[in-house]
């Protein structure tokens, strides 16, 4: 299997090695890091992870703390003594806190943990959403460690990120799905993840997850699935144990079936806007089983500037980008398949708008619309409705760029100072498409960097 | 009309999964540069990828190519090797003309309904474009004579035979060894003999072209066809021809016989390049796997006529292998839903039609009582032919097999009642085979 992993920027590679990182450094060249990315037989982290807390939710950070024992982390309850280890991560869990004076003593201590976290280091803030029965206090307390996380964020150097597990409707923070956040963050699957604070619900309790193969048994579907992004995603669900059935126009069919024939799945040469595309991906899984999982990746673009849009321009999107989805899981709702993940790929340019691309955000816009609405019907049936919206990731379709504008949205709209590759959108996704996710129904995870594009 | 099944062999049956191809293209175009096995490695691995068959151990890959060059003995054993399929999986070439693929297929099959394999794939590929080339016989006599010389005055000796015309390459063709008459002067003798007019030759291309474009923008190939280097569609298809426009096409067979001559390159094929494979296995296997199966591979039957004497015309061995496996199986004309014949030139499919309907050759050369009958033209290659997708000699069987499957599955899903396509093809030598698919 190619390496999925290696940046393809030369600037990031540059920076970071030999002669030229010496002239970087000398000159003060915006150096971002390169960034540590998901090996079957790597430590989950970089370092130890130390977990903080306010007083009141000590007794949910002992229970995380034993949780990350069970995965062989090496972890501390208090940063003293610690000496001049460098943090592989720092987990604050501030469940418990009534009242915003009383998180500021675990909040300083996290800060004065920040010079020694290790590069690629995690921050993961765990915390509890503001509900409508909260007192002001409280909803204060919890709403707070929003903006806090997407600021450490900010600060943070050297590839390290901080994230937000908020656990809604009561869920235990020791429950299947906050654990499989909290991991998910903490690993380098999440190395382009960055400033996002994902709302988890209840979950049922799994024991015995297989880490390695967190898919295994499972049946996938990728759309557009030929190339780029849509490749990335079905080679990744492939390596945690997926049946993968990759789909993709017919005229993409060569490279579709090369996809297939590398990750030991299925090639289907379809159109999404076929009106009975979703019969079709229901017969394409018959012989393996049925379906679990459901990735709408494909997706084209056709920029122009609303004023001299043709309708074919705007059609054509609005077609492929939304409607298609729209249409599939409509006629698997109707066919009662249980247990379905969906995951939709949105885009950063859906929620911050994008000049020359009001088709492609609408429909990406839409996509997180139809992805809320969506959950609850598929929650009746056990599944689960999410989107991912990737930033910038180095493609074939972003490669074509011009140079200017490729380096600012690569450098310097996102904290992490570089684009992310389709590994990072793929990892997301295959997250939010494994069991351990349940509790996630109807988000938005972003992929971004932390770009500061958005609403 | 007859709506059973046909009878139950006495064997098991052989079913068709599904088939692959690469995109046909005309000889030089797109596969310029591109082997024999490129392409047929490429067709498997559409195959393999369709049906999620990686690592898979078949019972066997069976195809050909017509063109071939003798460093490619094992053209099919080592597209295998080249595959996704297990390394396991055993491989034979074989080799009968423009039949290959069908021939392949018929193979397959029987080992399959004998209990021998459980799976296979049938097909062919050829290409014009990377054909061998061949030096003359002379320049061949000499350089072996020196080989075999044991003194170097006997090598310089054996060299020396050689006059400059024998550097010339001889140039690859289709003419028989035996009347070094191209195919299309042998055919154009039997199209004036069965007195085949311009305009019905004319007309089966335009429809070959239609029924070709209206199959392709229906979807109809999108799971038949997977794309290869750059080409999704069959480039030698005219969707925009017309009648008027092949009508003012010069002939270029038939030309000194005499009478007005009427083959076209409008209404003959041209040289093709492609690849074609097939899937093949038992019901139980296909169950098994819950892999769809389209139709099955009901039985077969190859002919061939003494052409060299001229006592018969190059490629009608089809009309008389047709009734002889229809009888076989208790079948006639009525009871099949698809006729695929294949359009080596627009007047072969006349004049096999042709003969049938003739009370006086049905009863003197066919053995039969009377006219074996008349076909439902509307039944003819309804999705196209060989004049329109353009004819890789051993990928032709495939292509056909495939699309007959998939015709009769659909067929049955609207009917609600078995159908049938019966498929012909003519071939080089006096040669021709032929089969019958039948829904499941």
């Amino acid at each position: 299997m190619a390496d999925q992993s290696a940046p393809s920027d030369k600037y990031t590679v540059a920076v970071n090695r030999g002669f030229t990182k010496t002239i970087a450094k000398k000159l003060g060249l915006p150096r971002p890091a390169i960034l540590r990315r998901y090996a079957p037989d790597a430590p989950l982290t970089v370092g130890p992870v130390l977990v903080v807390s306010d007083d009141a939710s000590a007794g949910d950070a002992d229970a995380l703390a034993k949780a990350l024992l069970a995965w062989d982390v090496d972890v501390r309850r208090s940063a003293e003594g610690a000496g001049d280890v460098r943090w592989g991560g720092v987990v604050l869990v501030g469940t418990s806190a009534e009242s915003p004076e009383a998180v500021s003593e675990a909040v300083l201590t996290l800060g004065s943990t920040l010079r020694r976290l290790a590069g690629n280091g995690r921050v993961v803030v765990v915390s509890r959403a503001p509900g409508a029965g909260d007192s002001p206090a409280v909803a204060a307390t919890r709403a707070g460690f929003e903006g806090f996380t997407r600021s450490v964020g900010k600060e943070l150097r050297a590839g390290a990120t901080a994230n937000g597990v908020q656990l809604t409707g009561g869920a235990a923070v020791d429950s299947t799905s906050a654990l499989g956040t909290l991991r998910f963050f903490l690993s380098a699957k999440s190395a382009y993840v960055d400033g996002q604070v994902l709302p988890v619900g209840p979950s049922d309790t799994l024991e015995d997850v297989d880490w390695k193969q967190p898919l295994a048994g499972k049946v996938a579907v990728v759309t557009g699935a030929a190339r780029g992004i849509g490749a990335a995603i079905a080679r990744t669900l492939a390596r945690d144990g997926a049946k993968v059935v990759v789909v993709d126009v017919p005229a993409a069919g060569e490279s579709l079936a090369a996809v297939a024939n590398e990750i030991k799945g299925t090639a289907v040469q379809l159109d999404v806007t076929a009106a009975d595309a979703g019969t079709k991906i229901l017969e394409a899984t018959r012989h393996l089983g049925g379906i679990d999982i459901l990735v709408h990746n494909a997706g084209i673009l056709r920029d122009k500037l609303l004023a001299n849009m043709k309708p074919a321009q705007w059609d054509a999107v609005i077609a492929v980008n939304l409607a298609s989805q729209l249409r599939i899981n409509e006629q698997l709702l109707t066919a009662g398949v249980e247990g379905l993940h969906i995951v939709s790929l949105a885009s950063t340019s859906g929620i911050a708008g994008n000049k020359g691309q009001t088709n492609y955000a609408y429909s990406k816009s839409g996509v997180i619309g139809h992805t809320a609405a969506t959950a609850p019907l598929v929650a009746q049936l056990g599944g689960t409705a999410n989107a991912v919206a990737p930033g910038f990731i180095e493609t074939e379709m972003t490669r074509s760029i011009p140079f200017a504008t490729r380096e600012v949205g690569r450098r310097i709209i996102p904290s992490l100072q570089q684009g992310g590759l389709p590994i990072d959108v793929a990892e997301a996704i295959a997250f939010l498409s494994s069991p351990v996710a349940h509790g996630v129904n109807g988000q938005v995870l972003r992929v971004c960097g932390q770009s500061m594009l958005g609403k | 009309m007859s709506t059973t099944p046909s009878p139950v062999p006495s064997t098991r049956e052989a079913v068709i999964i599904g088939g692959n191809r690469i995109p046909f293209s005309r000889a030089g175009k797109k596969y310029v540069r591109t082997s024999n096995q490129d392409m047929f490695t490429a067709a498997l691995e559409g195959l393999v990828a369709r049906f999620g068959l990686q690592g898979e151990r078949l019972g066997e890959v069976a195809g050909g190519a017509v063109l071939k060059h003798s460093k490619n003995f094992n053209l099919i054993r080592e597209s295998v090797l080249g595959s996704s399929l297990a390394p396991t999986t055993p491989a034979y070439d074989v080799q009968q003309a423009c039949a290959t693929g069908l021939e392949a297929a018929i193979a397959v099959t029987n080992k399959i309904k004998l209990g021998q394999i459980e799976s296979a794939i049938a097909g062919g590929t050829d290409t014009v474009s990377d054909a061998p080339i061949v030096v003359s016989d002379r320049l061949r006599a000499a350089l072996l004579d020196a080989n075999h010389a044991k003194t170097t005055g006997a090598k310089i000796k054996a060299l020396l035979q050689v006059r400059p015309k024998d550097l010339a390459p001889a140039t690859p063709g289709t003419g028989e060894p035996r009347t070094h008459l191209s195919m299309g002067e042998h055919q154009a003798v039997t199209t004036a003999k069965w007195g085949i007019s311009r305009e019905a030759q004319d007309e089966i291309a335009y429809n070959s072209h239609q029924n070709l474009a209206r199959a392709w923008e229906s979807g109809f190939f999108d799971d038949l066809v997977t794309p290869f280097k750059g080409l999704t569609r069959d480039d030698n298809m005219r969707p925009d021809t017309s009648l008027e426009k092949l009508a003012k096409l010069k002939p270029v067979f038939g030309t000194k016989l005499g009478e007005t001559a009427t083959m076209t390159a409008g209404n003959s094929t041209p040289l093709t390049d492609g690849a074609s494979a097939v899937l093949f296995s038992s019901r139980e296997w296909a169950e098994e796997r819950d892999l769809p199966i389209l139709a099955k591979f009901v039985d077969a039957e190859t002919a061939a006529v003494d052409f060299v004497h001229g006592h018969e015309g190059l490629l009608m061995a089809p009309a008389a292998a047709v009734p002889r496996l229809l009888a076989r199986n208790g079948l006639t004309l009525e009871d099949i839903d698809f006729f695929e014949i294949h359009e080596a030139f627009a007047s072969t499919v006349l004049t096999t039609l042709a003969a049938w309907e003739d009370e006086e050759y049905c009863r003197t050369e066919l053995g039969l009582d009377g006219a074996f009958g008349k076909i439902d033209r509307s039944k003819l290659n309804v999705n196209g032919s060989s004049l329109a997708a353009g004819h890789p000699f051993a990928a032709t069987g495939g292509r056909i097999i495939a699309t007959a499957a998939k015709l009769v599955a659909a067929k049955a899903a609207e009917t609600g009642r078995p159908a049938r396509a019966l498929i012909s093809v003519c071939a080089a030598g006096g040669l021709g085979a032929v089969a019958v698919v039948e829904s499941v």
